[in-house]
């Protein structure tokens, strides 16, 4: 059943819905970026809880105009008007007040899902007979989706992509420096707005898949996700994008073949799972790396300055530097150096001398940057640069006697 | 402001035909934060082809006259001319250095691809990054002396370079006039030279430098014109003729601690 969602093997409408979902999480991954980019990620929070509301009175007003309460366009319509008011709430709070941007979203955030929940109960008073089915809305629901809805879903996702997409320099510039880019004569207040009204954009089109409550998630996860993985902002965006379009495929599909599953939870956590994976194992910014890391560079530094030592003469009384020795074939256990650890700490030595000359002079400034005490000088300069470097060396056997 | 009033009209004219000419010219510039002005009508009028140095003591007002009349922050009033017209049609001609301090520097970007957000204006949204460009940018970079650093993360950096990777941009903008916030603030000696020995080579290649400083002992060594600031303007124009005992005296007013009046002076005599 699994193999058969994966493989879009559930029909003609599953396979709709697991592909809208996919389009869904991408763009939401790569809208999130940028929303994340700018710091502003909670703001998404606030724009998918002013959702509700909306939804509740497009479902009235339908109703008591004699259509059909579930019209999907109608009540994404209503949830994007009360979405775009409680975003100028917020931006209204933060610019004109003394309140802070996370107090404004409390506020809007919280003021806007209670009248939502009173609005919801109301419905479900009122309509005992019928079955609104507007709770699908808070947790997101494919179950009993219609063709035409997951076709709507997949145009806008993949429109809004688009747009993210276009704009994703001026996204950019305002998110790293917004100053030079008002400079350049970019409107940072109006790129700000289109970000969120692209973010605005993908919490609307995925409130039926995913739900209110977790449509933070697929903005935020995925590009926080991709950040483990590069320091390029182009790459973030894509890698982003593959996150979020990954889990919310694997979502879906799981969600289409086990239907008592909610679709947006199962979706939120194989992008945590992603997440996860990504916060241990990632190169160069995951955990275990930075420990093992760690690890190898504390080794080299107390090899190093056994070496160092062993060259001076000096006494070793570090057990962990002894050990490292020892285990080297380096010195003897009474921290005695052995032939091959004389030789190596005769070559440590001259490393270290030749950096101290290196970092003297200023015209070898981008060859001293690389100085950390462990990497070999020759492995920086040419050989020529050496030479230049050896001829300033300290030449013990001159020195004359007085 | 009664002895304007007091002057020819030919002094006037004079005034005027400055103001067309000049790089960046101010009028009215006033910027309040609450209901404290930082800046109070303050006009500028910058000389072409000089390097100018805007001096004042902390929170004068100093950035906040290059940032208001950027548009950067929405002056209460005044305006600003780029040679002769309203800024908005001459983005293409400034290049800003904000304050390094500014921006987050564990953004997810690369030192080259700081330097290519200089190309942004002329690439447009959705032009394609080519291999000039890329050219362009690792050009910009070795003129501060930073190519071999193009693929490092940016937060990787010392304050110094990444002070020279924010000269590189602004170079890759190929400016006529060039607009930076504190560039000394914070950086080593040999960044320091080689940041003034850029600026020197752009004013020598018939650029026009404003510069927020603050090492009034480098003033004289450094720059050819001063602004004097303290939220009104003070003095402005040729080190000469602005920067003298009397408008430091007036700018920092007891503020300037015995030594420190002891250094300006020598600084002042090797004029």
């Amino acid at each position: 059943m699994i193999r058969d969602a994966l493989l879009f093997q559930l029909g003609y409408n599953a396979t709709l819905v697991t592909l809208g979902a996919m389009l869904l999480g991408m763009a939401a991954g790569v809208g999130g970026t940028f929303l994340f980019l700018r710091k502003r990620a909670l703001v998404s929070d606030a724009i998918s809880h002013a959702t509700l509301p909306g939804v509740g009175l497009a479902f009235m007003v339908m109703v008591a105009f004699g259509g059909d309460g579930r019209n999907l366009i109608g009540l994404l319509g209503g949830a994007a008007v009360s979405a775009a008011l409680g975003l100028l709430g917020v931006a209204w709070l933060a610019s004109r007040t003394r309140l802070a941007e996370d107090a404004a979203i409390g506020a809007v955030l919280s003021v806007f899902f209670g009248f939502g929940v009173v609005l919801l109960t109301m419905i479900q008073t009122m309509s005992a007979g019928q079955q609104a089915g507007l709770e699908g809305f808070l947790l997101g629901s494919t179950a009993g989706m219609l063709r035409s809805d997951a076709m709507i879903i997949a145009g806008a996702a993949a429109l809004t992509l688009g747009l993210v997409l276009a704009l994703r320099r001026p996204l950019t510039l305002a998110a790293f420096d917004p100053g030079f880019a008002a400079s350049t004569g970019l409107n940072v207040a109006r790129t700000d707005l289109a970000m969120m009204g692209l973010v605005l954009a993908v919490t609307v089109v995925g409130l039926k898949i995913v739900g209110l409550i977790l449509i933070v998630a697929l903005l935020i996860i995925p590009p926080v996700t991709a950040r483990f993985w590069t320091e390029r902002t182009d790459h973030v965006v894509v890698l982003s994008g593959v996150f979020g379009g990954g889990a919310a495929y694997l979502g879906a599909a799981f969600s289409a073949a086990l239907p008592d599953l909610p679709t947006g939870p199962i979706i939120v956590l194989v992008g945590f799972a992603i997440f996860a994976v990504s916060l241990l194992l990632a190169p160069q910014r995951g955990v275990l790396s930075a420990v093992l890391r760690h690890r190898m560079f504390q080794r080299r530094v107390h090899l190093r300055q056994g070496l160092l030592a062993l060259a001076q003469g000096q006494p070793i009384y570090e057990p962990l530097t002894l050990r490292l020795l020892r285990r080297e074939g380096l010195a003897l256990p009474d921290g005695v150096a052995t032939p091959a650890g004389r030789a190596r700490a005769g070559k440590a030595l001259l490393d270290e001398t030749r950096w101290q000359l290196v970092r003297q002079d200023p015209s070898f400034e981008a060859a001293a940057a690389h100085y950390d005490g462990l990497t070999p000088i020759e492995t920086v300069l040419t050989v020529d640069q050496l030479d230049e470097i050896d001829q300033r060396l300290p030449q013990p056997h001159e020195v004359s006697r007085p | 402001m009664g002895l304007e009033l007091a002057v020819s009209d030919g002094q006037a004219m004079d005034d005027h035909a400055a103001r067309m000419q000049s790089p960046l010219a101010i009028r009215g510039m006033t910027v309040s934060y609450g209901q404290k002005p930082a800046i109070f009508s303050v006009d500028m009028t910058v000389a072409p082809g000089a390097m100018t140095a805007i001096i004042g003591p902390n929170g004068a007002g100093k950035s906040t006259l290059l940032k208001a009349a950027l548009g950067i922050i929405a002056p209460l009033a005044g305006q600003t001319l780029v040679f002769g017209q309203p800024i908005r049609r001459q983005r293409h001609k400034i290049a800003y250095v904000p304050q390094r301090a500014s921006v987050d520097w564990d953004f997810p970007t690369r030192v080259l691809d700081v330097v290519m957000m200089g190309l942004f204006p002329q690439l447009g949204l959705l032009r394609r990054v080519r291999a000039p460009h890329r050219a362009k940018a690792l050009a910009c970079l070795a003129r501060v002396g930073m190519e071999s650093f193009a693929s490092r993360q940016i937060g990787q950096l010392s304050g110094g370079q990444q002070q020279r990777v924010f000269l590189a941009r602004a170079l890759a903008q190929e400016a006529q006039l060039y607009l930076l916030d504190e560039p000394f603030a914070g950086v080593d000696a040999a960044t320091e030279k080689a940041i003034i020995n850029v600026l020197k080579s752009l004013r020598d290649a018939g650029k026009t430098v404003v510069a927020v400083h603050h090492d009034l002992s480098t003033v004289s060594e450094y720059f050819d014109h001063v602004f004097m600031i303290n939220t009104r303007k003070i003095a402005e124009g040729p080190l000469a003729e602005a920067f003298t005992e009397r408008t430091l005296q007036e700018t920092y007013g007891g503020r300037l601690a015995g030594a420190q009046m002891d250094q300006i002076g020598r600084a002042l005599a090797a004029r």
